[in-house]
């Protein structure tokens, strides 16, 4: 009796277009910058405010940007994470302290530690609107030529940094 | 010490799950009692273990246990009581151990209240159950355990989304919960007929107030769903087709067509195969649902609760479910023999009419709904908009609402042309009178207003019909009393279809929407009310910050005054901003601001000012219907009548 067997029919084919939407990511907001030239900046270093840092320091290295503040949750779960990449000591990491106090800032680095090679200071978050950043945290891998060539939105966790943002540093330094 | 204790009652729960799942199928094929007999104690024993476990996270949320994660990330230590409570099941493993809870309640009542079913149907449809449990306490287990340890514990939790912050939506999840889950009883009760060959009336009649019950809950909770989306997002909408929305609504329209084929199976043993069918769908829709708001497959505002992975597992969960049931289904189904032939013009036929719509809309809904996977599959992104959906809505009820009116007067088994004519001319031409008369009071003419209307119009001058066409050539008092409380849920259940058209139809033709700058002191006039603006304060409440606007509204002609404060707050721990819209409700209209951004300097705000008339006829018809559905439930007949015939079939299963 084929009519009765209908439904089930129906349904395998349902199952098979659900089974290939879950392999579809429809949160994954495609980065415009990607493989775009990094915004330019040019900040104050957050332990030495006379002194500053700016993209063009940092052409002809693999670089992070990795986007924090001392107000943000996530950033503090995030912490270890970002102090395990420093501390493979393949790239530099900078930090982009974003709309936060400096002094807040530096007291939570000396609280927690500070994988940072240098921390440059984005008070009125200008600089994050550059970028693109819409949430804290976000971490950004920039190639040698300056170009931007992952982000990172939200909490890195060691996983996350070991499938997706080690293979993209590692092939870079390749 | 005590979430250990809520994992461990969770495993516990799970192995009774399986004994109540496997033992009782068993006892039932191999006619052995004394495996019958376990499925009530097993039913009760995973209520109690299950129940255990939920209290434990309860109390790890009252306690402020940051060392649990799920509590680390779902609640703060400033967090009011309310929320604490309703924050268990914030967030995917909370919730779904609710899901797993309201399961078990539902697997309980089952258990306790159907002393008429014969034992050996109970058993069955008490292992099927098990069987789903099974499923879900799996796969809380194995991927989502909500009480995972966070060592070292959090000093501070990092609070609950702020959209849950809300009374409406704490409440929304329970009462839809119980909706969806409850339609499991239906389909263990189909399934455990399929696998007897016993899908006769004495089925449909134990299925109906359990699908009633079921029905009523989802009813309510997709109206707290729908009333919190106006209120609290801001944008003064109460619908939006948004992917989860529809998954709710789909097992609801599958079950409203479910409990109309109920009727038909009980009074005249026909369409039995259907009404199995219908019940596998309306249960196979609530998973879909879990499965489209948990899995992420599709973008949503409620996409904050979702995760690819374990859409995997309910995925898997679904086919073993559904593609089951479905098989069973192909191999029963032929077998099953209507009892008599089905007239159209009959109610009968009428009801199968409502099926048909009701199926052909659900169908254009998952279509709607499931087409941007579709695309996504071949490359493109698209999102199938509301135009749609409203269109293709409209076009398909319309015929309903007329149909519900026939329906209600059409005699079973056959009925004439004639005899219909003359009953129902007279109301046709008092509903279109009153529309035309209606629509012409109101300050601009509406064809849709006048087709809307003439259709609630139609319906409640049926619903008095009916009752007139039931009191006739009886005392009132013998009328009222032979009346079965079930003909009440009827009459309500399409009063309350009306009363929705109403509020539906005059909010989306009359509503006035103004977006405004307004700077202190500024009066602007909107649907013959003044506003005035008297500026901002900021507020220190709870977990959050408020800048609280003052507003006072003025009635141009009449003496209605009134102060609304809507709210834009910051919740300090995840800094997200939230717009509290503040309301002025009322039975024929809602006046509703919320405030926008601050504009430069001297204190003006962007303000949006909704002018809203009868937008509470939608809610009050969604409780109408809910009324109707607890009348329809209570039904005397269910608990008396099923006595007899059900000793019948237990002597014949005691002798197989």
């Amino acid at each position: 009796m084929i009519r009765y067997a209908l439904p089930l029919a129906v349904f395998v084919l349902m199952v098979g277009l659900l089974g290939y939407g879950l392999k579809l990511d429809p949160k994954k907001v495609p980065s415009p910058l990607i493989d775009k030239a990094a915004p330019e900046f040019s900040l104050a270093m957050l332990h030495d405010s006379s002194r500053s840092l700016s993209t063009a320091d940092m052409r002809g290295q693999v670089w992070v940007l990795n986007v924090w503040a001392s107000w943000c949750v996530s950033c503090r779960a995030e912490h270890e994470v970002v102090t395990a990449l420093a501390n493979k000591n393949l790239v530099t990491v900078v930090g982009l302290n974003y709309k936060d106090k400096s002094e807040d800032a530096i007291r939570w680095l000396q609280q927690f530690g500070d994988p940072y090679a240098t921390s440059v200071v984005d008070f009125n978050g200008k600089v994050g609107i550059d970028w693109g950043v819409y949430g804290v945290p976000e971490t950004f891998v920039i190639g040698a030529d300056g170009l931007i060539k992952y982000k990172h939105i939200g909490p890195m966790t060691m996983e996350s940094l070991e499938q997706k943002v080690m293979p993209v540093i590692r092939e870079l330094l390749s | 010490m005590v979430p250990e204790i809520g994992h461990f009652a969770l495993i516990i729960a799970l192995c009774i799950a399986f004994v109540q799942a496997l033992v009782p199928l068993a006892g039932t094929s191999l006619g052995v009692q004394r495996w019958v007999a376990t499925a009530v104690p097993a039913a009760l024993a995973q209520l109690l273990f299950v129940g255990i476990s939920y209290g434990c996270l309860t109390w790890a949320f009252l306690s402020h246990d940051f060392s649990v994660l799920y509590v680390a990330q779902n609640s703060n230590s400033e967090l009011p009581l309310i929320y604490r409570i309703s924050g268990v099941w914030g967030s995917h493993e909370g919730s779904l151990l609710l899901w797993a809870l309201v399961l078990a309640l539902w697997t309980g009542a089952v258990a306790v209240f159907t002393p008429n079913v014969p034992r050996g149907m109970r058993a069955r449809v008490l292992a099927v159950l098990g069987l789903v449990s099974c499923g879900f306490l799996l796969f809380i287990i194995l991927t989502s355990n909500p009480f995972e340890r966070l060592l070292p514990a959090a000093t501070q939790g990092r609070d609950l989304n702020p959209l849950l912050q809300d009374i409406g939506l704490a409440i929304h999840p329970p009462m839809l919960y119980l909706g969806y889950v409850g339609f499991a009883v239906a389909f263990a009760f189909s399934i455990a007929a399929l696998i007897s060959g016993q899908v006769d009336s004495a089925w449909a009649r134990w299925s109906r107030p359990w699908t009633n019950v079921a029905w009523l809950f989802l009813t309510l909770g997709i109206a707290l769903g729908s009333w919190w989306a106006y209120y609290e997002l801001g944008w003064g909408g109460w619908w939006f087709w948004d992917p989860v929305e529809n998954a709710s609504f789909m097992p609801w329209l599958i079950g409203t067509a479910l409990m109309h084929s109920l009727a038909i199976t009980e009074k005249r043993g026909t369409f039995k195969a259907w009404t199995a069918l219908l019940a596998i769908f309306a249960f196979a829709l609530s998973l879909l649902g879990t499965f489209l708001v948990r899995s992420g497959v599709l973008t949503s505002v409620h996409a904050f609760a979702s995760d690819p992975e374990r859409g995997v597992f309910i995925l898997g969960f679904l086919v073993l479910v559904v593609g089951g049931s479905l098989t069973l289904y192909a191999w029963r189904a032929p077998l099953l023999k209507s009892a008599a032939q089905t007239q159209l013009l009959s109610r009968d036929g009428a009801l199968l009419l409502n099926n048909i719509f009701l199926a052909v809309v659900t169908s254009a809904i998952l279509l709607g709904t499931l087409y941007p996977i579709a695309i996504d599959a071949m490359g493109g992104k698209i999102s199938v908009g509301p135009p749609y959906f409203n269109l293709m809505f409209i076009l398909l009820t319309a015929p309903l609402g007329v149909l519900m009116g026939i329906g209600m007067i059409v005699r079973w088994k056959s009925d004439s042309v004639a005899r219909l004519k003359s009953k129902l001319w007279l109301p046709a031409l008092l509903a279109l009178t009153a529309a035309a008369l209606l629509t012409w009071l109101l300050p601009v003419w509406y064809w849709a207003a006048f087709g809307g209307l003439a259709m609630a119009v139609w319906i409640a001058i049926t619903v008095v019909l009916a009752i007139h066409e039931r009191m006739r050539n009886r005392s009132l008092l013998s009328a009222l009393r032979s009346t079965p409380a079930g003909f009440y849920g009827m009459l309500l259940g399409h009063l309350g279809i009306a009363v929705f058209i109403v509020g539906v139809t005059l909010t989306s033709l009359y509503n006035k929407e103004k977006d405004l700058r307004m700077a202190p002191g500024d009066t602007y006039s909107v649907a013959g009310y003044e506003f005035t603006f008297h500026g901002v304060r900021q507020f220190d409440i709870d977990n959050y910050v408020a800048t609280r606007g003052g507003f006072s509204v003025r009635a141009e002609d009449g003496d209605f005054r009134v102060d609304l404060f809507p709210e834009k707050r910051i919740y300090r721990v995840q800094t997200m901003p939230m717009t509290e819209a503040a309301i002025d409700a009322g039975l024929t209209r809602d006046l509703f601001i919320a405030l926008g951004e601050p504009l430069g300097e001297g204190g003006a705000w962007a303000v949006r000012i909704y002018y809203k008339p009868f937008v509470r006829w939608i809610w009050l018809g969604a409780i109408i219907m809910s009324i109707g559905g607890l009348f329809a439930a209570s039904d005397r007949r269910y608990r008396r009548l099923a006595r007899s015939p059900s000793r019948a079939t237990d002597a014949v299963e005691q002798s197989r």
